[in-house]
């Protein structure tokens, strides 16, 4: 049993108005499901989490949401074949019934070569991403912070939008063969666009703390390039040098992440197929997968309940390592290396938490040392073109900037890209500071802005 | 439940919201998926709970809770409250909601069979038969396919008196093979890609995809594909297959008329909309013969945008898109209805589970049948390239600027398909787009695909569209612009 679940179970209610489940009520439901469960194996998931969100446009909230739920996920094993069962209801039936559901689909099933037998217990590195700030923020503390951005916003006479959200997840996960991971975290987000009639500038962070989030900041660094590219011009498509903040550079590499899978290079589908070990990025380029990073977050244990394992990547340039679950790792005749997602599924791994390997300079340094080129605050809509070649496509939005003579010469319209994301880690002539950063097409990673060479815009949109 | 419901609007009521409505959701799933001759996903899951969403002080609240007791429901519909009161704080007017009647009803999808009665087994067969088809051709590297269902039964209750029972039965299938050669990886997907074909029905839209019957030709074209010709650059005419039309409607017609996008309530995130209010009953949105409608009825047919009220208690509507070319209509709720002065909300407010704020989402966005037949639309075309199949998609923040990739393509000259094209791509401005469009295949070509996976909200919420579409021609089209240099 943890420390955690020792304690005395007392409920209290957070920001978001829930009720908690305390950690001995969630460890007590998974001893439940393990004694009601008559397969040769059962695992039990459990997550119980509780988020707000305060939404914000036209300098006002339109919408304001609070949620808790709970999930409780059962795999069972019988006879080398396992599946999964789900409820959110905490009764004896109910979990009776997610047990025999997962019993029964486990039966009804081909026998799987692959299965392992489930992990017995293990050791974890302690995280500390529970912040009580985060999970004590109320609407009233949401709505204090966005009514200044939208005064702001007034004064300036933008418009502002965006969202402030914070909550708190609680994981358990426990198996009949002993083993016991848990981990807490709280998670808080503000993101912001502000908006002029031609132009627009966005801003977003997150963070467990939500003491480190300062929304007055953000929005005005999102006022200032609303203000910047104000009556936007038309410039031809073509290649640029182009300077990406973190946010652009993050939504771009994060196409990246499944080809790191030792189960993708297993099914010829990764883009490192035939490529490991071969310089194909550029000397400036080294990427680790760390959980236990300072800038990241999530649990120590992957679905395994595997200890999650700092990776090396990609070491100059060279990309030398992948990640691996239990079985993908068994196939290889490797040791896994705690990526693996929640049993059964199709796609093995992948590392979730991935940190680059920053440099000095500063997005102010790349502008000045810029005669031509473009400064792209956040990209939208990026879909895979080429999944060999990691050709993407999407659109600049929020603050797209023509640099001439090291200055910033406005804001332009927005651009379409077909760029190889590959063949632009290759071409990468400046790092910033690798920072924790947020986009809307990737999940949070620590990335630098990049200033990268010949970056391959194909056509312009109309504002 | 519907005692729970109630105590949910009493208490707001109590609180001091001056309008409540509750969403109790049932939601029950089995997804399963094979690859390579194996099981992958086998998974079932129930989850049930309650969203209560309130105006006090003239500003929305909502909460959302899995504990279904009496306590755990009135402490929810006071969170709700309370929210709204905070979301006051920052109040420019009060939320005016366009009029709505109360109605008391109960509605089922009609379905032939229940898919969570079927055996798994059966069901893992299904895949598996494909499977083996697609894995018997040398250089598929990949045989996938995968087998999703959900069946949702929710009660609506709100302050003017709605209660509203609803039960959805939703199927879904498709298979994959994808094939790696040299530095290339293709794939072909039947019925189309991202999951293949989901609908409002039962287990017979599974046995009617006839996956394994389809398994062998989709395996050989993904291989043949290595060895076709690429997709040239420059301009052309381009004739779409129903699902890549029904995909290019969801992105350049569907998000562009929803009335939050409009208004500046998605600008953050989804983004706005170039459909600016000025443009309703004026803009020329495509050409004569391009007429859409928005239809959540079940005439229409059984799309993942088909119900009988929506998540505001607003009964299922059509509604006129675009009429002869001309934009004629947005996709509204109360509150966005209220705001341009329509007088009732076209009934399009939709969540994904009882976690979640209903918003304003896509029903069923159809473009009408033309008259061609689709040999006679191939016959009467000299020089063109048929898509076929989405293989990527994307649009810009307002919805003017898209580019679409499709698995494969075929050479259309002197009226005949001819040789395969690999990686076509096509793009352009959508109204340009819309214009340029000449011939749409008849009734007899028109599916109602179902689009399982938009995205929308915050917290994002994904949710099932529908798009009928048949096979049409477009004339001076960009293409093979996404793998230029």
């Amino acid at each position: 049993m943890t420390m955690a679940a020792k304690k005395k179970s007392a409920s209290r209610s957070d920001a978001t108005g829930a009720a908690h489940i305390s950690a001995a009520n969630l460890n007590r439901i998974a001893e439940k499901v393990l004694k009601f469960s008559e397969a040769d194996e059962t695992e039990v998931e459990i997550q119980f989490s509780t988020d707000a969100l305060t939404r914000f446009a036209n300098n006002t909230i339109h919408q304001n949401v609070a949620e808790q739920s709970l999930d409780i996920s059962v795999r069972a094993v019988v006879d080398g074949r396992t599946a999964r069962a789900a409820t959110n209801k905490q009764d004896d039936d109910s979990l009776r019934r997610a047990v025999a559901t997962a019993l029964s689909l486990a039966h009804n099933q081909p026998k799987n070569p692959d299965l392992l037998r489930m992990l017995g217990p293990q050791k974890y590195q302690k995280v500390s991403r529970y912040f009580g700030p985060t999970a004590e923020c109320s609407p009233q503390d949401r709505a204090k912070a966005v009514t200044r951005v939208c005064k702001m916003a007034e004064a300036n006479k933008q418009t502002a939008a965006g969202i402030f959200s914070c909550g708190a997840v609680h994981e358990l996960l426990a198996n009949s063969r002993g083993l016991r991971a848990e981990h807490k975290q709280t998670r808080s987000e503000f993101s912001v666009t502000i908006l002029e009639e031609n132009s627009s500038g966005w801003a977003k962070t997150n963070s467990p703390d939500v003491r480190t989030i300062n929304p007055d900041a953000l929005a005005s660094s999102a006022s200032r390039k609303a203000a910047q590219s104000r009556n936007p011009r038309e410039l031809a498509p073509g290649r640029y040098t182009t300077i990406l903040e973190p946010a652009a550079v993050l939504d771009l590499v994060g196409f990246l992440f499944y080809d790191f899978a030792g189960t993708a290079v297993e099914d010829k589908r990764s883009c490192f197929n035939d490529r490991l070990g071969k310089k194909i990025l550029g000397d400036n380029i080294s990427l680790w997968d760390d959980v236990y990073h300072p800038l990241q977050t999530g649990a120590p244990f992957d679905g395994e309940g595997v200890p999650k394992q700092r990776v090396a990547l990609v070491e100059r340039g060279v990309p030398k390592n992948l990640v691996y679950a239990r079985a993908t790792a068994k196939k290889m005749k490797l040791k896994p290396t705690g990526h693996g997602f929640s049993l059964p599924n199709d796609y093995g791994e992948a590392p979730m938490n991935l940190v680059f390997a920053g440099g000095s300079d500063s997005v102010e340094q790349m502008v000045s040392t810029t005669e031509r080129g473009i400064l792209v605050t956040r990209l939208w809509y990026i879909r895979e073109v080429d999944p060999y070649e990691k050709i993407l496509t999407g659109m600049t939005r929020d603050g797209t900037f023509l640099i001439e003579n090291g200055k910033i010469a406005g804001g332009i319209r927005n651009f379409r890209f077909n760029q190889s994301v590959l063949e632009m880690l290759a071409n990468v002539e400046m790092l910033g500071t690798a920072v924790r950063s947020a986009g809307e097409e990737s999940f949070e990673m620590v990335v630098p802005a990049m200033k990268v060479g010949g970056f391959h815009f194909s056509e312009v949109t109309k504002f | 439940m519907r005692d729970l419901a109630h105590a949910a609007i009493e208490t707001a009521k109590r609180r001091g919201a001056t309008y409540a409505d509750a969403r109790v959701m049932d939601i029950r799933h089995r997804d399963i998926s094979t690859k390579n001759g194996e099981v992958g996903t086998l998974a079932e899951g129930e989850s049930l709970g309650i969203g209560i969403r309130v105006i006090a002080s003239g500003a929305w609240g909502f909460a959302a809770t899995d504990r279904m007791t009496r306590e755990g429901v009135q402490a929810c519909a006071a969170e709700a409250v309370a929210i709204a009161k905070a979301s006051a704080l920052a109040k420019r007017a009060d939320v005016v909601l366009a009029p709505e009647q109360a109605f008391v009803d109960t509605w089922q999808n009609p379905f032939l069979k229940d898919p969570f009665r079927i055996p798994v087994e059966r069901q893992i067969d299904v895949l598996l038969a494909a499977d083996r088809e697609m894995r018997k051709v040398k250089g598929v590297t990949v045989a996938e396919g995968s087998m999703s269902f959900r069946r949702i039964e929710q009660l609506f209750v709100s302050s003017i008196g709605s209660d509203i029972h609803q039960i959805k039965m939703q199927s879904g299938a498709g298979i994959v093979a994808t094939s790696f050669a040299g530095t290339e990886i293709q794939k072909r997907s039947y019925p189309s890609s991202f999951g293949g074909q989901h609908a409002l029905e039962g287990h017979e839209l599974i046995e009617r995809l006839d996956l394994a019957g389809h398994a062998q030709e989709i395996a050989e074209e993904c291989v043949a594909l290595h060895s076709a010709i690429q997709c040239p650059e420059g301009t052309s005419t381009i004739v779409l297959e129903g699902s890549q039309l029904g995909l290019q409607i969801h992105e350049s017609i569907g998000h562009p008329i929803e009335l939050d996008r409009v208004l500046g309530m998605e600008a953050n995130f989804a983004g706005m909309s170039f459909l600016t209010i000025e443009k309703l009953n004026h803009l020329k949105y495509g050409s004569e013969i391009v007429n859409v409608v928005a239809d959540a009825r079940l005439e229409h047919g059984p799309g993942l945008g088909t119900f009988a009220y929506d998540d505001e208690g607003v009964p299922a509507q059509c509604t006129p898109i675009i009429s002869s070319g001309l934009f004629t209509g947005y996709l509204s709720n109360r509150e966005t209805a209220a705001s341009i002065g329509l007088n009732r909300s076209s009934g399009t407010m939709r969540t994904e589970s009882w976690s979640r704020l209903p918003i304003i989402r896509m029903t069923n966005v159809s473009l009408d049948p033309g008259a061609w037949k689709f040999e006679d639309l191939i016959a009467d075309t000299d020089d063109a390239i048929l898509m076929e199949t989405n293989r990527s998609w994307s649009i810009d923040d307002r919805r003017y600027h898209f580019q679409f990739s499709t698995e494969i393509g075929w050479e259309i000259k002197g009226g005949k398909k001819t040789r395969m094209i690999k990686n076509p791509s096509y793009s352009g401005i959508t109204t340009e787009f819309w214009n340029s469009c000449d011939a749409i295949c008849s009734r007899d070509y028109w599916t109602l695909w179902g689009t399982p996976n938009c995205g929308k909200g915050q917290p994002m919420q994904t949710m099932g569209t529908g798009h009928g579409a048949a096979p049409a021609r477009f004339r001076n089209v960009k293409i093979g612009v996404a793998f230029s240099k």
